[in-house]
C-alpha cells in the first residue's frame, strides 16, 4: 500500500505519513444470513495462497479447529438454545480490523504492525521480530505465529487487493452474500436495514457488533442477539485492550525510561556535590573525608600531585 | 601496627569471576530487554544481530545470568541477614548520602544499603525469572494463558526496571566510595578502607588474624 496513508505505525512515537487520507473502510459479515459453506476459508486460501495442512475432524463442524498462520479465517460453530429453539449460530472469526488495535500497541518491533488510514491492520512480516507482544495485545485472540519462521500473520482484510479497488476474498466469493464490503458508513446503513428486518422477524435483539472498548472495528458483525456477543463463539461482549497491556505500554514506557535518566541524573548530581569517599589517615586514626570537602579536595589533590 | 602495604583480601578469584560474569550477563540482558521496552532505545537490538536475534538471545543472557547469579547469591547471601546495627545504619542514611562521616554507626562487612539492595536483587532475579520463562517464545509461552502472559509481561518490566535502576546505583556507589572497586577488580583492599567504611568486618578480621 502507498506509504504516504498510515495512520498508525507500531514503536512508533512521532508522527505517520498520512498526508492522503482514504475513506474508513469495513467489512460487514451478516450472521443470520451465514450458511457455514467455508467458501470464505477457501477464498482466503487461494487468494493469499495458503496451504493449512490437513487436520483431524476434532467432532464439530470447526474444520480447521483454529486460526493458524495457514488459516487467518475459520468459521466457528455455536449451537445454542434461545426462545425454546435450537440455533446454530455461525461466525466467520478472524481479525477484527480495531480503531484502536492491541497488537499494534504492544509490537516492539518500528514498523511491523500498519494501521493504514482506510483502517486496515496489516502485518508487515519483514519486521516482525517474533516476541509474540500482539498476541498478549489482542482482546479477540487472532494472531498467530508461525512455528517455521517466527512471524506473526493474521487476515491483512486483502489490503492488496483494497488497494487496487477490489473487495476482500471472503467478500466477493461468498454464495450469500452475508460478507459485504465498503465505506464503513455504508456499512452501517446497510446493516441498519438488515436489522430491522430482523426485528421484523422477531429478533428484537438484533443489532450491530462494532465495539467502542477498542474505538470500533472495521470487521464488523450484525448479530440476532447482539446483547449476547458470547452466544457466539465467545465473541466478546465488550472487548478492550487489557488493563496490564495498557500500562505496560501505557505509562510505563515514558515514565520507565524518564526514571532511569532520573537515576543517572541523581548519581552524576550527587557526584559533583558531594565527591568521592577518600580515606586519610592521622596519627593511626582513620578518617573519610568527601572529595567535595576542603580537606577531601586536598587530599585527592596531594594524590594526584604524587602520581605525575 | 598498620601501615599503607597493608592490605586484605576482600574477593577471591573464584568470586570475582562469579560477580563479574554475573555483570557481563546482566549488561547483555539488560541492553537486549531495554531494546524491546521503549521505541527510543530499539536501536539498542543492533549490538545483537537486529531484533529477531535480539528476541532469540535476550532469555538465553537472562536464563544463564539467572544460573551464575544463584551461585553467587548462594556464597553471600550469609553475610547479607539484616543486624540491629544495620537498622541504626539506615536511620542515617541521610548522614551516609550527604557524607556526615562522625555519625554514621558502624557496619560490618556489608552496610545496610548493601544488603537491601542484595535482597532487592535476588527478588527481582526471582520475578524476572518466573515471567521470563512464561514469556520465552517459543519455548515455553504455549503452556500460560495469554491472562497470565499479559500479567507476566508487565511484572517482568517492572521488576526489570528496579533491577536496572538498583544496578546503577550499585555501580555508582562502587565509584562513590574510593577503593571500593579495587576490591572487586584485583581483589584486595586496604586495611585504611576496611577500617573506615565497615569496621566491624575489620575487627573481625583482626580478630581471626589474632588467632592464627
Amino acid at each position: 500500500m502507498a506509504m504516504l496513508d498510515i495512520q498508525r505505525r507500531s514503536a512508533t512515537t512521532t508522527e505517520t505519513p498520512k498526508a492522503r487520507s482514504l475513506p474508513q473502510v469495513a467489512k460487514l459479515i451478516d450472521v443470520s444470513t451465514c450458511i457455514g459453506c467455508k467458501a470464505c476459508q477457501v477464498a482466503c486460501m487461494e487468494w493469499n495462497d495458503l496451504r493449512e495442512e490437513v487436520g483431524h475432524n476434532v467432532g464439530v463442524y470447526d474444520n480447521p479447529a483454529d486460526l493458524s498462520d495457514q488459516s487467518w479465517t475459520v468459521m466457528r460453530y455455536a449451537e445454542v438454545e434461545e426462545n425454546g429453539k435450537l440455533e446454530w449460530l455461525i461466525r466467520k472469526d478472524g481479525c477484527m480490523h480495531c480503531a484502536d488495535p492491541g497488537c499494534l500497541k504492544a509490537c516492539p518491533s518500528p514498523g511491523a504492525i500498519i494501521q493504514y488510514t482506510n483502517g486496515i491492520v496489516d502485518f508487515q512480516q519483514e519486521h516482525c521480530i517474533g516476541c509474540g507482544y500482539c498476541v498478549q495485545g489482542c482482546p479477540f485472540n487472532i494472531p498467530r505465529i508461525s512455528q517455521k519462521d517466527n512471524k506473526a500473520y493474521k487476515c491483512t482484510l486483502c489490503s492488496d487487493r483494497v488497494n487496487v479497488g477490489q473487495a476482500p476474498a471472503c467478500v466477493k466469493t461468498c454464495p450469500t452474500g452475508a460478507i459485504h464490503f465498503g465505506t464503513k458508513e455504508d456499512m452501517k446503513d446497510y446493516a441498519e436495514e438488515r436489522i430491522a428486518d430482523l426485528k421484523s422477524r422477531g429478533y428484537d435483539k438484533a443489532g450491530l457488533y462494532d465495539p467502542q472498548g477498542v474505538g470500533g472495528t472495521h470487521v464488523m458483525y450484525v448479530l440476532h442477539h447482539a446483547d449476547q456477543p458470547t452466544l457466539y463463539s465467545a465473541l466478546p461482549n465488550n472487548p478492550t485492550i487489557s488493563p496490564t497491556v495498557e500500562l505496560w505500554k501505557g505509562v510505563a514506557k515514558p515514565l520507565g525510561l524518564a526514571g532511569l535518566g532520573v537515576v543517572a541524573l541523581g548519581a552524576f548530581m550527587h557526584f559533583i556535590r558531594r565527591g568521592r569517599k577518600v580515606v586519610t589517615v592521622e596519627n593511626g586514626h582513620v578518617h573519610v573525608e568527601n572529595t567535595a570537602d576542603q580537606r577531601g579536595a586536598a587530599v585527592e589533590a596531594q594524590a594526584e600531585e604524587k602520581v605525575s | 601496627m598498620m601501615n599503607e602495604n597493608d592490605m586484605v583480601l576482600r574477593y577471591t578469584p573464584l568470586q570475582r569471576s562469579n560477580h563479574w560474569v554475573v555483570a557481563i550477563l546482566f549488561g547483555l540482558a539488560a541492553f537486549s530487554g531495554l531494546a524491546l521496552f521503549h521505541p527510543a532505545l530499539f536501536w539498542l537490538t543492533n549490538l545483537f544481530g537486529g531484533g529477531a536475534w535480539t528476541r532469540i538471545l535476550h532469555p538465553f543472557f537472562g536464563a544463564v545470568m539467572f544460573l551464575f547469579f544463584l551461585i553467587l547469591a548462594l556464597r553471600f547471601m550469609g553475610h547479607n541477614f539484616l543486624k540491629s546495627y544495620d537498622f541504626k545504619w539506615l536511620a542515617h542514611i541521610k548522614d551516609v548520602i550527604v557524607g556526615n562521616e562522625d555519625k554514621i554507626p558502624p557496619v560490618g562487612r556489608y552496610n545496610a544499603g548493601q544488603k537491601v539492595l542484595f535482597w532487592v536483587m535476588v527478588w527481582c532475579m526471582l520475578a524476572l525469572l518466573v515471567t521470563g520463562v512464561m514469556i520465552w517464545r517459543p519455548y515455553f509461552n504455549e503452556y500460560f494463558s495469554i491472562d497470565l502472559r499479559r500479567l507476566a509481561v508487565l511484572i517482568h518490566a517492572l521488576s526489570a526496571w528496579v533491577l536496572i535502576a538498583g544496578i546503577m546505583v550499585h555501580i555508582y556507589a562502587a565509584f562513590w566510595v574510593k577503593g571500593t572497586m579495587r576490591g572487586m577488580l584485583s581483589g584486595w583492599v586496604s586495611r585504611y578502607w576496611a577500617k573506615a567504611h565497615h569496621p566491624l568486618w575489620h575487627d573481625e578480621i583482626s580478630e581471626e588474624k589474632k588467632h592464627l
